[in-house]
C-alpha cells in the first residue's frame, strides 16, 4: 500500500509531468488562457492517462517485452519486440482517444460540447505518451502501479494546467513589458513555478 | 519557392518562439549542447521526411482517420532515428532518454503536415518541414549553450572558463548551479522570446 501512495504522491508533486520534464507544454500555453477550459482539458488528460497507461502496461508486459510472447508457446521466448513500442502506444493512444471521442459525443453530448475541442487534441499531447514511456523506463511491477503513476502524473498536469491558467487570468490586467506580454512572461512564470515546485525534491514517504 | 520559404521558419515564423509548437521534447535536452545538436539533427529528419511523405500520400488518405495515419509514418522516422542512436551512440541515446519516442508527438510535425504537407506538393513540403526543424534546431542551441556554458562551465564537454578562475583553485568563479535545473530552460526561452519580440516588433501581442 505504501508504495501506490509513494508512486502517487511522487508522481503528482515531486515528478509533476509540466514543472520537472516539460511535457504537455503545447497545449499547457495553449489552453491556459482562462480557468474554465483549463479545468476541462486537464479533466480529460487525467482521464486519458489513467485508463491508456495500464493498457499499454499490459501490452508491454505481454506483448512486446524480450521473451513477452512466451505464454504463447515456448517457441517464442526469444522475440523481443520492444523497438516497436512507439508506435504500439501511439497507436494505442489514438484508439483510445478516437474511442472516447464517440462515445462521449453519442452518450453525453453536453460534455461532448464542453469538452469536444481538447479530445482529439490529447492524442498528441506529450504528456500522454511520455507517461507511457516512463512507465516503460522505470518498470513498475503490475497494472496497479502503472493506474496509480498515470492517474497520478494526470493530477499533477491537471493542477499545473489550473494553476497556470488562474495566474494568467490575473496578469490580463497588469502591466507588463510589451516584448514580454504574453508567451514570453508564460514561459517565466512556469520556470518560476518550477523552482517552487523543486521545493518537493528528496520529499520521501 | 522563394526566399520566404527558407527564412519565415527561422524568424518570423519560428515554431517555438512565435507558433509556440514543439515545447515539449524540447527543453529537458537543453543542459549540454551535443544533446540539443542530437535533438535539433533528429527533429529536422524527422519533420522534413515525414512532410514529404505525407505529401506524397495526400490525395490517398481518408480525412477522417488522417490522424493516425500521421501518427504512424511520423513514429516509422521516429523509430528508425531511435535504433540508429542505439546502435552508433549509445550514450546520447541514453542521456536522451524518453525524449526521442517524444519527437512523435512533438507538435511541430503534426503542425506543419497539418498545416502545409496536406495542401502541398512534396518538394516544398520536404523544404517547409526542413527548415521547421532547423528553426526549433537553433533555439534549442542558443538556449543550451547558455546552460551548458554558464552551467558546467564547458561547451561540447570541452572546459571554456579556465579551471584556475574556479573558486576550489584559487580563484574567484562558480558554475551557476540554477543553470543545470529544469526551471532554467525556461525561463532562458521566455527571455530569447522577450529579444525576439524586442527586435521585430509585429510579434508583440496585444
Amino acid at each position: 500500500m505504501m508504495d501506490y501512495i509513494n508512486i502517487f504522491i511522487k508522481s503528482i508533486f515531486v515528478e509533476n509531468m509540466v514543472f520537472s520534464f516539460f511535457l504537455g507544454m503545447c497545449s499547457y500555453l495553449a489552453v491556459s488562457k482562462n480557468v474554465k477550459t483549463a479545468t476541462g482539458l486537464g479533466l480529460a488528460v487525467i482521464f486519458v492517462l489513467g485508463i491508456t497507461l495500464p493498457l499499454n502496461y499490459v501490452l508491454y508486459e505481454y506483448v512486446l517485452k524480450a521473451g513477452a510472447l512466451a505464454w504463447l508457446s515456448p517457441s517464442l521466448a526469444s522475440v523481443d519486440l520492444s523497438f516497436l513500442s512507439y508506435i504500439v502506444y501511439i497507436a494505442m493512444i489514438a484508439t483510445f482517444v478516437q474511442i472516447v471521442e464517440m462515445f462521449v459525443e453519442k452518450f453525453s453530448p453536453g460534455l461532448y460540447s464542453s469538452l469536444g475541442i481538447f479530445l482529439p487534441l490529447i492524442a498528441v499531447n506529450c504528456a500522454i505518451l511520455g507517461g507511457s514511456l516512463f512507465m516503460q523506463e522505470r518498470g513498475y511491477s503490475n497494472v496497479g502501479e502503472a493506474f496509480t503513476f498515470g492517474l497520478g502524473s494526470g493530477i499533477g498536469w491537471f493542477l499545473a494546467i489550473v494553476a497556470m491558467a488562474a495566474i494568467r487570468e490575473k496578469l490580463a490586467y497588469s502591466n507588463v513589458p510589451k516584448p514580454l506580454k504574453g508567451l514570453g512572461l508564460a514561459f517565466i512564470i512556469t520556470g518560476l513555478m518550477g523552482i517552487a515546485f523543486m521545493s518537493f525534491m528528496g520529499f520521501q514517504l | 519557392m522563394d526566399k520566404e520559404t527558407y527564412l519565415k521558419p527561422l524568424f518570423k515564423g519560428n515554431p517555438i518562439t512565435v507558433l509556440v509548437l514543439g515545447i515539449c521534447s524540447s527543453l529537458a535536452v537543453t543542459v549540454q549542447l551535443k544533446g540539443a545538436l542530437v535533438m535539433a539533427l533528429s527533429v529536422t529528419l524527422v519533420t522534413a521526411f515525414s512532410s514529404l511523405f505525407i505529401s506524397l500520400l495526400r490525395n490517398t488518405i481518408p480525412n477522417r482517420v488522417r490522424i493516425i495515419v500521421q501518427l504512424v509514418v511520423v513514429a516509422m522516422f521516429v523509430i528508425l532515428i531511435d535504433q540508429a542512436l542505439k546502435a552508433f551512440s549509445y550514450d546520447t541515446s541514453k542521456m536522451l532518454s524518453v525524449y526521442i519516442g517524444l519527437i512523435i508527438t512533438n507538435c511541430i510535425i503534426m503542425g506543419r503536415i497539418e498545416a502545409f504537407a496536406l495542401g502541398n506538393k512534396p518538394w516544398p513540403s520536404f523544404v517547409d518541414g526542413a527548415f521547421n526543424g532547423l528553426g526549433y534546431g537553433m533555439i534549442l542551441i542558443i538556449v543550451a549553450f547558455f546552460r551548458e556554458l554558464l552551467g558546467s562551465g564547458t561547451l561540447l564537454g570541452f572546459q571554456i572558463i579556465p579551471a584556475s578562475w574556479y573558486i576550489e583553485n584559487g580563484g574567484w568563479y562558480a558554475n551557476n548551479g540554477l543553470m543545470i535545473l529544469p526551471p532554467m530552460a525556461l525561463i532562458l526561452l521566455g527571455c530569447v522570446v522577450w529579444v525576439h519580440r524586442s527586435i521585430d516588433k509585429e510579434l508583440q501581442e496585444q
